[in-house]
């Protein structure tokens, strides 16, 4: 049973004298109930954009998405059917409004779950809020919190999936482990599925059950996160996690990747990832490796 | 090169530094680590005169023997951008983004150095060359949001080195990063370090980025340095039991998840107290 399940998705963004960017260029993913998948890559390889199609703000140009069993369709003006799908946006400065009492947000939440016996205050106390805070508004509140307050609306409305776009990026660091392990605690102990995005490898190892590495539209690796942390088996994943320094007081410099990601507009021909790869073959530069977990012709299947 | 001593900074009654003692060396980077609030920024910001409004500092920051605290706004405006240069966290909001990258680059090198038109551009094309930024004569008329964030990051280094500085102080110059740009931009500082003979403060508060390039480490903790010493000391036998707990606190280490959890509660509710302060 799998509670969301994206096939072959395209999404493509289009603006007028500029060729079309095919931000996510057929990715498949799936996420089970009470599972949290881990969706990591650099800047720019459309791992926002994804989730942003998953809950409808982005229409999908091809392939589908299937969220318990029924097709997400773009969100309109109207009152949307579904709710089921929650997000908790990276900014929580921007994402709360200002203007309003946090419990009165958190109301709208419950509102759309038909939850006449839950208080707001009581979802406070589960993101680790005082009650009283409910009467308050959101700049009385550190970036910490009010993201956690922006959880709270999001489980107020009983989500079967959650989704995470980069929701710790924007807090201290002393903040961002917390707020990761409590939004895995919260979507796990209710049995919604968790998609958390986040470039910062070693928050997605902390909580993640899988982990999926997007690069350039493409998912090209996916598995277990033990498995993955300990044998990486695309290049890039290698390479990523080459890359993290370790605290290890040796002062040794991380690994860098040459080049830069390739424009979105334009990929390369073959592999997406063959200018960069250390290990580029003579097939990787004609062929897509379009197989999984590891979408790499290194590991191709027999 | 630079000897910060007793340095005491308080903002509208408050201590936000406590007696900071640092000395930062020709040709080796500092690191500087501790949680947010404990005071590194500030120490980076009372450097270059950049505190707060109402903000009081007393102690001295000495470099090469002037003290910089005691200066006329005058002479300060000499040694920021001159002497001491800084490197912000987010290139997004550092780079100004109605101008050049070249303007950017050339404006405090005719002021600082009084050089020429022609003579600071060709300094300019040099210095991106030297940042790695491909095709630096091209990238001079560009504007910054046609490069990339660890492209921004690295023209603002080179913006920070153009007048040749001896002191860098860079607050978080990686956080905004992807890693493996991170690794790029840390390769770059520390070849410049060792290059140029700079003294970088570096300012994180990531242990892994601080083990990589820095020499010397400093801990702070609530506005104080906890402790001092070379890198493998601190990092692999570190003396206080601050230090040892943000080791353990990170992932790598075999915490168990429930100690973490337990931590994180304990902070919390520092974090809760602190916003209830603020609000009353």
């Amino acid at each position: 049973m799998t509670t969301l399940d994206i096939r072959d998705l395209v999404v493509e963004h289009r603006s007028p004298g500029r060729p079309v960017v095919r931000a996510v260029a057929g990715a498949s993913l799936t996420v089970s109930p009470g599972e949290v998948v881990g969706l990591v890559g650099e800047s720019g390889c459309g791992k926002s954009t994804l989730a942003r199609a998953v809950c409808g703000l982005h229409p999908a140009a091809e392939g589908e998405i299937t969220f318990d069993g029924r097709r997400v369709t773009p969100l309109g003006l109207r009152r949307r059917a579904l709710t089921g799908i929650q997000m908790v946006f990276q900014d929580p400065y921007a994402s709360l409004n200002p203007r309003r009492r946090v419990g009165d947000q958190i109301a709208d939440g419950l509102r759309t779950a038909k939850d006449t016996t839950t208080a707001p205050a009581d979802l406070l106390e589960r993101v680790g809020l005082p009650r009283e805070f409910a009467g308050r508004h959101p700049h009385e509140f550190s970036g910490g919190q009010r993201q956690r307050i922006a959880i709270a609306r999001a489980l107020a409305a009983r989500p079967r999936l959650l989704i995470g776009d980069e929701p710790i990026s924007a807090l201290d660091a002393s903040a961002q482990a917390q707020v990761a392990r409590l939004m895995r605690d919260l979507a796990v102990g209710s049995g919604a599925g968790l998609l958390f995005i986040s470039h910062d490898l070693s928050v997605v190892r902390l909580i993640a059950d899988r982990i999926a590495v997007m690069y350039l539209g493409k998912i090209v690796e996916v598995g277990r996160t033990e498995e993955v942390w300990a044998d990486p088996r695309h290049p890039y994943t290698r390479a990523l996690l080459a890359a993290i320094p370790q605290p290890d007081g040796l002062g040794v410099l991380p690994a860098e990747l040459p080049g830069d990601v390739p424009d979105p507009a334009d990929p390369p021909p073959g592999c997406r990832f063959h200018p960069r790869c250390p290990h580029v073959m003579d097939v990787c530069r004609v062929k897509e490796p379009d197989f999984g977990p590891a979408a790499c012709w290194l590991h191709a299947p027999e | 090169m630079l000897d910060i001593t007793d340095l005491r900074v308080a903002i509208g009654g408050r201590d936000v530094l406590g007696g900071v003692h640092l000395s930062l060396r020709q040709g080796q980077v500092h690191g500087l680590a501790g949680e947010s609030g404990s005071g590194k920024t500030m120490t980076g910001l009372a450097v270059l005169g950049l505190l707060p409004h109402g903000a009081r500092a007393t102690g001295t920051i000495a470099l090469e023997g002037r003290d910089l605290l005691g200066l006329p706004q005058k002479e300060l405006n000499k040694v920021r951008g001159g002497e001491v240069a800084m490197v912000f966290q987010d290139p997004a909001t550092s780079l100004h983004p109605m101008l050049t990258v070249g303007r950017q680059l050339t404006e405090h090198m005719r002021h600082h150095l009084k050089l020429g038109r022609a003579e600071a551009r060709e300094r300019a094309v040099e210095l991106l060359g030297k940042v790695r930024i491909p095709g630096p004569s091209e990238a001079f008329g560009r504007y910054p949001h046609q490069f990339s964030g660890g492209m921004r990051q690295r023209i603002a280094i080179a913006i920070a080195l153009a007048c040749e500085p001896k002191v860098l102080i860079a607050d978080e110059p990686t956080t905004a990063l992807d890693v493996t740009v991170q690794a790029g931009v840390l390769r770059l500082l520390r070849g410049l370090c060792d290059d140029l003979g700079l003294a970088v403060l570096l300012v994180t508060h990531d242990l892994g980025v601080m083990s990589a390039v820095a020499d010397q480490v400093s801990v702070m903790k609530d506005g104080l340095v906890v402790e001092t010493g070379p890198r493998a000391e601190v990092l692999r036998a570190p003396s206080h039991p601050y230090t040892r707990s943000l080791l353990d606190s990170l992932p790598d280490a075999p915490a168990p998840l429930a100690a973490g959890l337990a931590d994180g509660a304990a902070e919390d509710s520092q974090e809760d107290r602190r916003a209830d302060g603020e609000s009353a």
